[in-house]
C-alpha cells in the first residue's frame, strides 16, 4: 500500500503538487466553502423562535428582504458608498503611484514602504481616529473654535455618507497604491519615448500609452477595494450615523439582537451576489475601454 | 525617465500628510492631560499609560490576542509554504483555479466569512470562542503568506535545488537544507506579518469570539465610554509603534540577501 503510494508519488508531478497543496485546499474547503454553502442553505430556512429554525426550504426570506424597503435601501447604499470609495481612492492615489513610478529615482522602496505602512497599523484605530477628527467635539471643530473661525461646532462633518467615504478612502489607500505602482513601473519606458518621438504631447502620451498600459493595476485596485468595502462594518458604525448605515450593520443585528439567522444569511447572500455582479461588470467595461483605447 | 515635476511632488507630500496625520493623532493625545481629544492640548502626562498597565481585563485580552496570533501565524505560514512550493516548483493542474481559491478569502468581505462561520459552528453545536476566531484568522492570513512566500521562491535560482538533487539529496533533504534556508527570511516576514494581521483583526473576532475578548474587541468596548478613552489612546499608541516596528523588520527581511538581487516584486504585500 505504502509502496504503491510512493511509486505514484514519485511518478506523477500532479500528485506531489496536490499533496503539498492539500492543507491549503482543505482549509479553504472546510473553513470557507462549506460554511458559505451552509449559509446559502440557511437563507432558505425560517426562524421560528429564539432557538428554533424550521428547515423547510422556502424563498420567503428573499421576499422579506425585498418587501421591506430598508433592506434594499441599505444594499444599494452599501454599493454606492463602495463605488464612491473606489473612485475616490483611485483618483487620489493614481498621481502618487505615477510620481513614484516615473519621477522617484532613489529609494523607491522607501516610498512604497512609507505609503503602505499606515495600512498595517490597526484598522480599528485608524477608523477611530477619523471619528475623533470629525466629531462634534473633535479635532477639527475644537481647533476651528479655538482659532475663532467658527462659534458653533460644524455638525455636518461626522455621521454622514461623506464621512464614511472619506474614512474608507483613507483606510484602503495602500490597496490602490500597490497595484497601480506595480503596473506603472512595469511599463517599458521606450514606448513613452517612441510616443514623444512620433509627436505626441505629454497629455496624449498619458491617455494613449501610459493609462491603457496601467489598466491591469486599475482593475486590480478596483476589485481589491470595491469587494471588501461593501461589507464594511466598523466605519459606518463609528462615523456613519443613521445616514451612513450600511447593510453589514443590519446583518450584524440579525445575527445578534434581532436573532434571525435565515434573514441574516439571505442578506449576506444578496450582498455577495451583487458585489460579484458589479465586480464582473466593472472588469468587463474596463477591459472593453482598454481595447478601444489601444 | 522624467526629470522633475514639482506639482506631483507637492501633491505626494500632501497625500502623505493625509495618510499619516490621522494615525499620529492618537499617540499625540495619549500624552495629553485631558479626557477629551480637543485642541488646545493641556499638559503632558504619563497617567493614561499607567492606567493602561494596571487594567486586568486588558491583560487578559492581550494574552488572548497573542495566543490567537501565534497559532494563526504559524499555521498559515506553514500551509502557505507548502502551497508556495507546489505553485513554484511543480506543474499544477488547474493551477489558476487552486491559486484563486486559496487567495479568495483575501477579497471576500470579512463579514460574510464571519457570518458563514457562525452558521456552521453553532449549527454543529459548538460554542463560539477563540477556536473559531483562530480558524478564521488562519484562513484570512494564508493568502498574504502565500504571496510573500511565492515572490521569494520565484526570486532564487532553481539550479541550486537541482544541484542538491544531482549530488544525491532526496526531495525532503533538498527542501530542508537548500530551499528552506534560502526562503527563511520570507518565512520570518510571513510569520511577523500574519501575526500583525491577526493581532489587529476585528470583525472576525467580534462575530466569532462571544465572551473571550481579543485586544481590538477590548478597545471597541472601551471606545464608547469617554472616561475610558484616554487609556485606549495609550494602548493604541503602543500598538501602532510595535506593529510598525514588526512590519519594518519584515520588509527588511524580505529584501535581505535576496539571491536574485532583485527587489521584492510586489512592493509592500
Amino acid at each position: 500500500m505504502i509502496n504503491t503510494w510512493r511509486k505514484l508519488f514519485s511518478k506523477h508531478e500532479s500528485i506531489r503538487a496536490y499533496t503539498l497543496l492539500s492543507p491549503a485546499l482543505i482549509l479553504v474547503i472546510l473553513a470557507m466553502a462549506s460554511p458559505l454553502l451552509l449559509m446559502v442553505l440557511t437563507s432558505f430556512h425560517t426562524q421560528v423562535s429564539m432557538m428554533e429554525i424550521d428547515s423547510t426550504l422556502t424563498l420567503d426570506r428573499y421576499a422579506d428582504f425585498f418587501s421591506r424597503p430598508v433592506y434594499s435601501t441599505l444594499l444599494f447604499r452599501s454599493i454606492k458608498i463602495s463605488f464612491l470609495v473606489t473612485l475616490v481612492t483611485l483618483l487620489t492615489t493614481y498621481p502618487l503611484a505615477y510620481y513614484i513610478a516615473f519621477y522617484v529615482k532613489k529609494n523607491k522602496m522607501l516610498w512604497i514602504v512609507l505609503m503602505t505602512l499606515p495600512f498595517w497599523t490597526s484598522y480599528l484605530l485608524r477608523v477611530f481616529s477619523w471619528r475623533v477628527i470629525l466629531g462634534h467635539k473633535g479635532v477639527i471643530n475644537s481647533a476651528l473654535m479655538f482659532s475663532g473661525a467658527i462659534d458653533e461646532p460644524l455638525s455636518f462633518l461626522i455621521y454622514s455618507q461623506t464621512a464614511v467615504v472619506l474614512t474608507l478612502a483613507h483606510a484602503w489607500a495602500a490597496f490602490a497604491i500597490l497595484p497601480l505602482y506595480v503596473s506603472l513601473d512595469k511599463i517599458d519606458k521606450s514606448l513613452l519615448e517612441a510616443s514623444y518621438d512620433l509627436g505626441c504631447s505629454k497629455f496624449q502620451t498619458f491617455w494613449r500609452v501610459t493609462f491603457p498600459l496601467s489598466l491591469p493595476g486599475v482593475i486590480g485596485a478596483i476589485l481589491i477595494i470595491f469587494i471588501p468595502t461593501v461589507g464594511d462594518y466598523v466605519t459606518p458604525q463609528l462615523v456613519g450615523g443613521t445616514d451612513g448605515r450600511m447593510l453589514s450593520n443590519m446583518i450584524q443585528s440579525l445575527f445578534g439582537r434581532a436573532n434571525n439567522f435565515p434573514l441574516g444569511a439571505a442578506s449576506a447572500v444578496l450582498m455577495l451576489l451583487s458585489v460579484s455582479f458589479v465586480a464582473l461588470v466593472v472588469t468587463y467595461i474596463t477591459k472593453k475601454v482598454s481595447l478601444r483605447m489601444s | 525617465m522624467y526629470k522633475k515635476n514639482n506639482t506631483l511632488l507637492l501633491y505626494s507630500i500632501i497625500y502623505f500628510a493625509f495618510l499619516y496625520i490621522p494615525v499620529m493623532l492618537l499617540p499625540i493625545f495619549s500624552f495629553n492631560d485631558a479626557i477629551h481629544m480637543v485642541f488646545p492640548l493641556k499638559g503632558f502626562t504619563f497617567k493614561w499609560y499607567d492606567q493602561m498597565i494596571h487594567s486586568s481585563r486588558l491583560h487578559k485580552a492581550l494574552m488572548n490576542s497573542i495566543k490567537v496570533g501565534l497559532v494563526a501565524s504559524v499555521f498559515s505560514t506553514f500551509i502557505a509554504l507548502l502551497a508556495a512550493k507546489a505553485f513554484t516548483r511543480y506543474k499544477v493542474r488547474f493551477h489558476q483555479l487552486s491559486y484563486g481559491a486559496i487567495l479568495l478569502p483575501f477579497v471576500i468581505p470579512e463579514i460574510i466569512i464571519a457570518v458563514a462561520l457562525i452558521v456552521i459552528w453553532t449549527g454543529m453545536g459548538f460554542q463560539l470562542g477563540l477556536v473559531p476566531v483562530t480558524i478564521s484568522h488562519i484562513l484570512f492570513c494564508t493568502p498574504f503568506c502565500l504571496l510573500i512566500l511565492i515572490s521569494r521562491m520565484e526570486g532564487f535560482d532553481k539550479n541550486l535545488e537541482e544541484a542538491a538533487m544531482d549530488l544525491g539529496e532526496n526531495a525532503w533533504g533538498t527542501f530542508w537544507r537548500v530551499t528552506f534556508p534560502l526562503v527563511l527570511p520570507a518565512v520570518i516576514a510571513s510569520l511577523l506579518l500574519s501575526f500583525v494581521i491577526s493581532f489587529d483583526e476585528f470583525i472576525l473576532a467580534f462575530f466569532l469570539s462571544s465572551s473571550d475578548q481579543t485586544l481590538p474587541m477590548y478597545m471597541w468596548g472601551q471606545m464608547r465610554f469617554p472616561k475610558k478613552l484616554p487609556h485606549v489612546l495609550a494602548l493604541g499608541a503602543v500598538i501602532i509603534v510595535v506593529t510598525s516596528l514588526l512590519v519594518i523588520i519584515s520588509y527588511w527581511l524580505r529584501n535581505l540577501g535576496n539571491p536574485s538581487g532583485k527587489k521584492s516584486k510586489i512592493g509592500g504585500i
